[in-house]
């Protein structure tokens, strides 16, 4: 599903990010990436949805090169892929139900499919009742909620997450690790970046050891 | 996809879009309208002039029949030396028609206007020549005109020739300059319109970074972060051509009046004329384009630049 072979991230002024990257991660696997700060955990989640290029090496996703991907196609190859993000990416000026139904609006969806998939992933992550309200007004437990929301509400076959735990306290880390479970039960494919090494050693996947941009 | 879901998805995704660009601007009212006032007035600013031109030239048409030509006659003249200059006017190609009116005849018209027989029992003598007027053919050039009266100036007994349309030609010379000024200042205050939208948009685009940004994020195409930004334009366009039709329909019901007193004065049937169905609709029209041009260039220069981060 998610193919990295001899990725280079080279930033402009020198610093490398990725050196050498080979991985491959499964249809259907749950997949958790750590590494101190800097190993390149974030540069490999943002290749996924071509949010970055590389320098050297080539990245497939479901069979893809993403190095021939024509730049009008990437929209597209976004939509099959579910970002989360430790700042939530919301819109503040939106109700939780608009943030939510975004990625529907996006593709085109009926008025009807859109009230019907955005209920539902909002009961997913337990946040029926509050579809009225604006993120603002949430927690920040809730605010990644809808997040999630966002991100699982198309469906996609893949979904990215980076440090979603990061600012939540560790009850509130395992339900949205549990949540994460769940989705990856149904099927998809799915890559977390965390620091939390006690949590990902009881949940018990898959781990991808980053250092210095490389697998260790 | 079915064609037709197809389609309807396209009009669904254009008509979210042009309802929620509507809103954006209904949630800033002041700024909206602040820029919707420069857009109409700067689409009414010339279509206003060019309607002044409209309807002094149609002032001025009624006026605009044959050229005439009034060939005076030196003093001493017999009858027969004026009827036979007459007859060989009446000769030239170019005179349609000719007419002698004598000083008698002068002297007694004039009688007629109330006041002026006092005047004119004052004086002496008949005060007024003999005068020959020509009709001349209509298509006469300046040119032709011009010549036309150096052979009747150079005819023996011919005191002097006016031909009363040059003034006229000179007015529509006029008329003409002040059109191509008009258009010419049409085109910057068009450009005025392009670029006060294209910069609203792109103040509008800068406030709302965040969310181009998201929405490319999750699989937005570039077709649908420039919509909403496009209706805008459009919307912009809409509001200032209307905002201008108003203006001008004000304006024109302010001028009614006094034009109609003028037109009374002056005897003549001349009517106002405003800018009717077909010249709100191009107005409208204009609005709209040059909305959606400038909304345009400032999608086109400035959506590109902003990639998620």
């Amino acid at each position: 599903m998610i193919r990295f072979d001899g990725v280079n991230k080279r930033y402009p002024g020198g610093n490398e990010a990725l050196r050498g990257l080979d991985l491959h991660i499964a249809k259907g696997e749950m997949v958790f990436v750590t590494g101190a700060s800097g190993a390149g955990k974030s540069t490999f989640l943002r290749m996924i949805p071509l949010l970055e290029r590389p320098t050297q090496g080539s990245v497939v996703i479901n069979g893809v090169n993403l190095g021939r991907l024509p730049k009008r196609r990437i929209p597209f190859l976004r939509r099959h892929i579910g970002v989360i993000f430790q700042d939530h990416r919301l819109l503040h000026d939106r109700t939780v139900f608009d943030n939510v139904a975004l990625p529907l609006v996006i593709a085109g969806r009926s008025y009807q499919d859109i009230g019907r998939r955005v209920r539902a992933a909002l009961d997913k992550v337990g946040l029926l009742k509050r579809e009225k309200a604006y993120p603002i007004t949430l927690s920040g437990g809730e605010q990644q909620r809808v997040g999630i929301a966002r991100a699982v509400v198309t469906r996609p076959p893949i979904l990215l997450a980076d440090e979603p735990t990061g600012n939540l306290d560790p009850a509130l880390s395992r339900e949205i690790m549990a949540l994460f479970e769940q989705f990856n039960q149904v099927g998809v494919t799915t890559v977390i970046a965390s620091h939390d090494i006690p949590l990902i050693e009881a949940l018990g996947h898959r781990r991808i050891h980053l250092v210095e941009g490389r697998v260790q | 996809m079915k064609p037709l879901e197809r389609l309807k998805q396209w009009f669904g995704q254009h008509a979210r879009s042009a309802v929620t660009s509507l809103g954006q601007l209904k949630r800033r009212p002041a700024a909206s309208f602040m820029t919707t006032a420069v857009i109409g007035i700067a689409l009414a600013l010339p279509t206003g002039f060019l309607l002044l031109m409209d309807n002094l030239e149609a002032a001025t048409a009624g006026w605009e029949g044959n050229p005439r030509a009034s060939i005076f006659l030196a003093d001493g003249l017999t009858p027969d030396n004026q009827r036979d200059l007459l007859e060989r006017i009446q000769r030239f190609n170019e005179v349609t028609a000719t007419e002698l009116i004598t000083p008698q005849a002068a002297l007694a018209e004039f009688e007629q206007h109330a006041g002026m027989e006092e005047t004119l029992a004052l004086l002496d003598e008949n005060p007024f020549p003999a005068v020959i007027v020509a009709e001349l053919n209509a298509a006469l050039g300046t040119l032709a005109a011009d010549q036309l009266i150096t052979r009747t100036q150079a005819l023996a007994g011919v005191d002097q020739v006016r031909v009363d349309r040059v003034w006229l030609q000179r007015l529509t010379a006029v008329l003409q300059l002040a059109n191509r000024g008009t258009v010419l200042i049409g085109l910057l205050l068009g450009l005025t319109v392009v670029l006060v939208v294209g910069n609203t948009i792109r103040l509008d685009i800068e406030n709302r970074r965040s969310e181009i940004e998201i929405t490319k994020l999750i699989g937005g195409t570039d077709a649908f972060v420039r919509r909403p930004f496009l209706y805008t334009g459009l919307w912009y366009g809409v509001s200032g051509g209307v905002l201008a039709t108003l203006i001008l329909a004000l304006t024109m019901a302010l001028l009614a009046g006094p034009a109609r007193e003028l037109t009374t004065l002056y005897g003549s049937g001349f009517r106002l004329i405003g800018p009717g169905v077909g010249g709100t609709f191009t107005l409208l029209l204009g609005g709209i384009l040059l909305g959606l041009i400038g909304a345009w260039v400032a999608v086109g220069r400035h959506l590109a630049a902003i990639e998620p981060q």
